[in-house]
């Protein structure tokens, strides 16, 4: 007799096991193997438009499916991987009276929920990501319209070794920031530079298969 | 006329084409002069658009206005006349 209650208790273990494997927020990493992620800028300015990328991203966002609501993360980009394709200009920008890369080496934005979540397809959800920005070395709070894609199963397929299984999540996003605020030239050389610096990212993250 | 303002003026000239036809031959670049050139690329899982950047030199409008201005500053160098100097 006692060894059919020990069986139930048994099933609904593993039941229980296997619905929190499947329900729980998975850490994606978004340092990725491939180096993809960037983060891609724009100022108008004489001539033509300043744009470039900072490539050298970290962070992790935590995410669940069931909870989209409750994503949270943190991308760091290093300020020193700020890249332009002309080198003079790269030299200026890297330099103190820009993003003073050398005292301040991050640039980041931490996030703790997702709020106006809408589904727009399987898997992929459009929400506004509210977080701290930090640039040369000031931190503001601000709100990003970002879009999630989910890919599930695809962390191994996209390193040709599907063997490994694993997840991939692609952020993306756009903002703009005034320079000013950063303590980037505020106020100076508005007719030559914008003030707005508009920043674009798109993002991957991945967990391999625990 | 000194020989030497006939080889400056010469020169300038042959500067100033070279340096047009350079930037004409390097697409007509009419932004800022670039030292690496961004090139898009695609991830085909994710369709992440990214930039990567080769080591290349493309003049810009700042190369052919620098230029320019360098071969027609040696050009007008030549009309300068020496000071003559009166001893009477």
């Amino acid at each position: 007799m006692s060894a059919i209650p020990t069986t139930l208790r048994s099933i609904a273990f593993a039941g229980f096991t296997i619905v929190s494997a499947i329900a729980s927020p998975k850490t994606f990493d978004l340092q990725d193997p491939k180096g993809v992620n960037a983060i891609q800028f724009k100022l108008d300015s004489i001539l033509e438009p300043i744009a470039g990328t900072a490539g050298a991203i970290t962070g992790t966002v935590t995410f669940d499916p069931s909870a989209i609501e409750a994503t949270n993360g943190k991308v760091s980009a290093a300020a020193a991987s700020i890249v332009v394709p002309n080198a003079k200009m790269n030299e200026h920008l890297l330099g103190a009276s820009w993003v003073d890369a050398a005292k301040h080496p991050e640039i980041s934005f931490a996030f703790t929920s997702l709020t106006d979540v809408k589904s727009v397809g399987a898997n992929k959800w459009t929400a506004t990501a509210a977080g701290q920005f930090s640039l040369k070395g000031v931190t503001k709070e601000i709100t990003v319209p970002v879009s999630l894609t989910y890919l599930e199963g695809q962390f191994g397929t996209r390193l040709n070794k599907p063997e490994l299984g694993g997840d991939l999540l692609v952020v993306r996003g756009e903002f703009s920031v005034a320079r000013g605020d950063y303590g980037i030239k505020p106020g100076e050389s508005e007719d030559k530079v914008a003030p707005v610096i508009q920043l674009t990212f798109a993002l991957v993250g991945g967990a391999p298969k625990s | 006329m000194d020989s030497w303002r006939v080889l400056v003026r010469g020169a300038s000239v042959i500067g100033i084409l070279f340096v047009f036809s350079f930037w004409s031959a390097k697409g007509y670049n009419r932004g800022w002069s670039q030292n690496q050139v961004p090139v898009k690329n695609i991830d085909p899982v994710t369709e992440i658009e990214f930039t990567t950047f080769q080591k290349r030199f493309i003049p810009g409008l700042d190369y052919l206005a620098g230029g320019t201005a360098l071969g027609l500053t040696l050009f007008a160098v030549t009309f300068l006349r020496r000071r003559s100097h009166n001893l009477s």
